[in-house]
């Protein structure tokens, strides 16, 4: 038997000219790739630990370093990939289970990229997003019936309106717990959501308390091992969203590797120090859909009904009629996390063919809710690799209320998608605990990057709208004329509610 | 007679430093300083690299000539202040001319002590003392005219180790006598003298200790040979007499100003005679470390004593909070810096942390009371020394940090982070 | 007085680079180009900023161009001076002797003995032939700032 040499994913270029044995490369690397020998004067990068995160490249100071990818070779098989291969391998050496990082990476239909939207032409008019109002205002929350108007000399509401979650784009930050993100990347998504006017989430790490001044901005999630969920914690934040599962792991807890739980960790999701935090499978107090009611309602009694109470499912099978329950059931918003969904620590079997894409989820979904004539009783939000306002607006075009963002955010935040968060190694200071690294990632800095993304992805919708005759992201919503598919086969077309490109009215 | 506001005596360190103090408040008031030497402006330790030809007549200067003038000062050069009058206020100096003052400050430095010697009145050429410009010009023009090949230096301190390695460049053999039984005794403790000793060695001087010179002989007015107390005899056809300065003191002897061995100042350099401050190598004030008053004859604690005197001169009221010995000297190559208790006594709570290296001559020490810094010596490697004299001046308590004092990478790191973070803010700098 | 501009020092940001070096040391060459700087040019220049480094704690320091600065009180050639205009603290090599009287004095240890060429005491000066200090603008964490006398933060783009 030879032991294997796990082939390198990716090959360190180095252009010995431009060279000046700075060592910043040396200094920065998590994963020690380069060493400085002073007896030769050179530096020699071991490949083989590479993971493609790009932070040398990015910092060389003359831009010796390249990255290239490199696939581990092995004869030419249309079956087997030389990944494949080398996972088996892996596998025989260490008998354990494979784990990645962040989204589903593997080629299915990515169904975004085969709609298009419309455009005004002639008949109803492109409305300029410079020159006139575009209101991208959105609210998240259960909506009324019917509004009754009370007519005194002003217009006053009788209805009463179920508690609402104001924002001013239909983007917000998705669930990245504090653990398998570090503080100074929370803290960065924080005070741009706060800046902006748009929310983030806590996902299942608790509330840290140098978070507390962007709290009021918070969605704050109880998950089911119930991390750091208390009462304050309850209080703090603007909605409460109780976590099922998320699209990259259906069916499974949330995963945290000791290695990412220091101290403030610890402290913070209230558990002993340097455990691996998993989270149950289920809820252990969830085994229905009359169980989930009850708890919804706890949560509300608990928060005085002041604020929206919310479920975050998996794009599943049976995504409709599960999220028709969660409205029945007295939710003010419904979550569904598509197939790409990102996240720190899975099961790369589980992430990769588990769950469906959230194109499809979102068309059924609203489709089902409106057939049942309770789409106004929840608002959706669609979340699951949205890579730029294109997608957000068709996600809101097949019927999705406002979306959220993860992975893209913490590309805005540096992240260069090496999918190795689990091993709490991240080089940019985001997928990690250790100070050494954690310090990288200036929240000054990150949070203004990811305030960039929001304002440069809201000028995009409004440019779109705009484009297509409306001055309003809600007369967007659900209006799948707005789509037009591409290379899409009959029962695509039909499970996502819209025409083929050719088609008119 | 013309009476200006400020009237200062003496124009190095403390009289310039004085001047500048006192613009800086008052950019109307007269000032007059009056210097006994013929140069516009020149730094005294500059001499020996002046000595050595390293630095040449028009460097000399810290001040550019137009430093008066900018200034707004009158400067009265080559005579002498010879009297004072503290009642009716006035300075008559050696021509004849008065001076009146409303404020006067007295920086007349020092000048060298010469121990008694046999046959030493009877020598008019070749012997010499090192403290101003004018002893390094007539050596030089004494070693050119009568092509000296070697000397013989009275006094292993600063002065005369400065004077040895100006000679040593023009390529004199020098014998060092000293009375102490090491070099710099005053200065640094055995450990570094030795090392320093034999580096001098290495340079081809030649260092006698526990000696003196008793006697000097002369032929024709010109010094030929020194004999030692030991009895030895020695061939000096050019003698250098450097076994220390004393406060110039001349001006106040007869005066109702208190001295002790040098002018008495209180924390505003004010001396017991209204309206007349002292600063510099001829006053005595606090000395931070011992709480004493003492005479400190170094650079810039006479450039800080001349800056707090020219502001309480000119009205603006600051507390000279006393500062400590500290000496910067590079012989044979060797850097050295030191501060503060460089050689305490045994016992009495001192704690020595110390690292030598004598091949490489390298040699670190650090003295501690009650585990404050009181005294450094860096030889060899002065990186970052001066951190210690921030150590000692804030009082840090380094029990926290003890074992890295040693380290060549001491830094500001291991100070406690309030500390640091203070002074890394980008406050300005409180000396 | 005019108080000069400064540079703050934030260790929490700091991650260790030491770009900071890099970019000091080529504003301060002959040829202000990185890799002539780093292969060609014989000595290097020594950086103004020197680096401390322990565990996961990092930062680098530089003249503070302080109010009331001690090195100005020892030098004792006058090579050491401050700018009148831009109330800098500033070193002139030609009349340095090398005496280290400044870093005898300096409570920071920011002044650091050059031993090549001639020797001479050597600092930051804030790059004053330059718009802007280059570590301050090269340091891609923004670990070091620039701030006016007020104490704002002055940025490149404005400059």
């Amino acid at each position: 038997m030879a032991k294997a040499k796990y082939r390198p994913e990716f090959i360190v270029q180095r252009d010995d000219e431009k060279c000046i044995r700075c060592q910043v490369c040396v200094r920065m690397c998590s994963n020690d790739v380069h060493t400085y020998y002073p007896e030769t004067d050179t530096v020699i990068s071991e490949s083989s630990r590479c993971v493609g995160c790009h932070f040398c490249e990015d910092l060389c100071p003359t831009g010796a370093i390249t990255i290239c990818r490199s696939e581990p070779q092995i004869k030419e098989n249309y079956h087997w990939s030389g990944t494949e291969v080398y996972n088996i391998i892996k596998q025989a050496d260490s008998g354990g289970v494979l784990l990645t990082g962040m989204g589903c990476d593997r080629p299915y239909k990515d169904y975004f990229g085969h709609m298009v939207l419309n455009a005004s032409q002639v008949t109803n008019p492109s409305i300029d997003p410079l020159r006139e109002p575009m209101e991208l205002k959105t609210f998240i929350g259960g909506k009324p019936e019917v509004v009754v108007i009370k007519k005194s000399s002003e217009p006053e509401l009788a209805t009463q309106i179920p508690p609402q979650l104001e924002l001013e784009t239909p983007i917000m930050f998705s669930a990245m717990s504090y653990g398998s993100i570090s503080l100074n990347a929370c803290k960065s998504l924080a005070k741009a959501a706060c800046d902006f006017g748009t929310c983030w989430n806590t996902g299942e790490g608790g509330l840290h308390r140098d978070l507390l001044p962007y709290a009021h901005r918070a969605i704050v999630q109880v998950a089911s091992g119930r991390f750091g969920v208390n009462k304050e914690y309850l209080d703090a934040g603007c909605a409460i969203e109780i976590k099922i599962g998320q699209g990259a792991k259906p069916g499974i807890g949330g995963h945290l590797p000791g290695e990412k739980v220091p101290e403030e960790v610890s402290r913070t999701r209230m558990i002993p120090e340097g455990t691996d935090a998993l989270s149950p499978a289920p809820h252990h107090d969830i085994y229905s859909i009359e169980d989930l009611k009850q708890l919804i309602f706890a949560l509300k009694e608990a928060t005085r009904y002041e604020k929206p109470v919310g479920v975050k499912i998996a794009a599943v099978h049976n995504v409709a009629p599960i999220a028709s329950g969660i409205v029945r059931a007295g939710a003010d918003f419904v979550v569904i996390d598509g197939i790409r969904g990102g996240t720190g620590a899975a099961p790369t079997v589980i992430r990769n063919n588990v769950g469906i894409p959230i194109e499809l989820a979102i068309a059924v979904v609203d489709r089902r809710l409106r057939e049942e004539g309770i789409r106004n009783r929840a608002s959706i939000i669609a979340a699951g690799g949205f890579r730029s306002s294109a997608d957000v607006v068709k996600a809101i075009a097949l019927g999705a209320d406002a979306v959220y963002i993860g992975t893209a955010a913490l590309i805005a935040l540096g992240c260069h998608l090496c999918q190795k968060c689990y091993t709490g190694k991240c080089n940019w200071g985001i997928a990690t605990q250790d100070p050494y690294l954690t310090k990288r990632l200036n929240p000054e800095i990150g949070a203004r990057r990811a305030y960039n993304l929001l304002r440069a992805w809201s000028l995009e919708i409004k440019e779109m709208l705009g484009g297509m005759g409306i001055n309003a992201i809600e007369s967007l919503r659900g209006n799948r004329e707005q789509l037009r598919g591409v290379g899409l086969n009959e029962v695509e077309l039909e499970l996502l509610g819209i025409k083929h490109a050719g088609e008119a009215w | 007679m013309t009476r200006s506001r400020y009237l200062i005596i003496g124009n190095s360190a403390a009289g310039v430093a004085a001047v500048e103090a006192i613009r800086q408040a008052d950019g109307k008031g007269a000032i007059t300083v009056v210097s006994d030497e013929d140069v516009v402006n020149y730094s005294r330790p500059l001499i020996s690299y002046y000595l050595g030809g390293r630095v040449s007549e028009d460097r000399m200067a810290f001040r550019d000539r137009r430093f008066y003038e900018r200034n707004e000062v009158a400067l009265i050069l080559g005579r002498k202040a010879e009297e004072l009058d503290v009642e009716r206020r006035r300075v008559v100096l050696s021509d004849g001319t008065e001076l009146g003052y409303e404020k006067l400050l007295i920086a007349t430095g020092g000048r060298p002590i010469i121990p008694p010697m046999d046959g030493l009145r009877k020598v008019r050429e070749g012997a010499f003392t090192f403290t101003r410009l004018s002893d390094a010009k007539e050596m030089l023009k004494y070693i050119r005219e009568n092509e000296v090949k070697e000397a013989v230096v009275l006094g292993a301190g600063l002065i005369g180790l400065k004077a040895t390695e100006g000679l040593v460049e023009r390529g004199i053999k020098v014998t060092i006598v000293e009375l102490a039984d090491r070099i710099l005794a005053n200065t640094l403790d055995r450990e570094a003298s030795a090392i320093l000793e034999r580096a001098l060695g290495n340079w081809g001087c030649k260092v006698i200790k526990e000696d003196t010179i008793s006697r000097v002989i002369s032929s024709r007015g010109r010094v030929r040979e020194v004999v030692l107390r030991s009895g030895r005899s020695l061939s000096a056809p050019l003698l250098v007499i450097a076994v220390g300065v004393r406060p110039n003191l001349e001006l106040v002897e007869d005066t109702p100003i208190n001295y002790d061995r040098g002018i008495t100042v209180d924390e505003h350099m004010r001396t017991n005679v209204e309206d007349v401050y002292a600063a510099g190598d001829v006053a005595q004030a606090r000395d931070f470390l011992t709480g004493w008053s003492s005479v400190i004859a170094i650079w810039p604690v006479a450039f800080r004593q001349g800056k707090v005197a020219g502001w309480n001169m000119a009205g603006r009221e600051t507390r000279y909070e006393g500062l400590f010995p500290m000496n910067s000297v590079e012989l044979a190559g060797i850097p050295t810096i030191s501060f503060g208790t460089t050689n305490p006594p045994e016992a009495d709570g001192y704690e020595i942390l110390a690292r030598k290296d004598e091949e490489s001559c390298l040699y670190r020490k650090i003295v501690l009371k009650e585990n404050k810094v009181v005294g450094a010596i860096f030889l060899g490697r002065i990186e970052r020394a001066g951190i210690f004299s921030g150590l000692i001046k804030d009082g840090i308590d380094v029990s926290s940090f003890k074992e890295e004092l040693l380290s060549d990478d001491f830094g500001l790191l291991v100070l406690p982070a309030e500390y640091r973070k203070h002074m890394v803010k980008g406050e300005g700098m409180e000396v | 007085m005019r108080k000069p501009k400064r540079i703050i020092i934030r260790e929490e940001y700091c991650m260790g680079c030491r770009l900071c070096e890099v970019y000091c040391i080529t504003q301060h060459s002959k040829s202000k180009d990185i890799i002539k700087a780093y292969r060609g040019e014989e000595p290097r220049p020594v950086s103004g900023i020197y680096f401390e480094e322990k565990g996961s704690v990092s930062f680098a320091l530089q003249c503070r161009h302080c109010d009331d600065a001690p090195c100005l009180e020892a030098c004792i050639t006058g090579a050491m001076y401050r700018d009148e205009g831009t109330g800098m603290v500033l070193h002139d090599r030609e009349k340095c002797v090398g005496c280290w009287m400044c870093i005898m004095a300096c409570p920071y240890g920011v002044i650091k003995p050059d031993f090549g060429e001639r020797k001479v005491a050597s600092k930051c000066d804030l790059c004053i032939e330059a718009e802007f200090p280059a570590c301050v603008e090269h340091c891609p964490n923004e670990a070091i700032i620039l701030v006016d006398e007020e104490g704002e933060r002055i940025y490149k783009e404005a400059v």
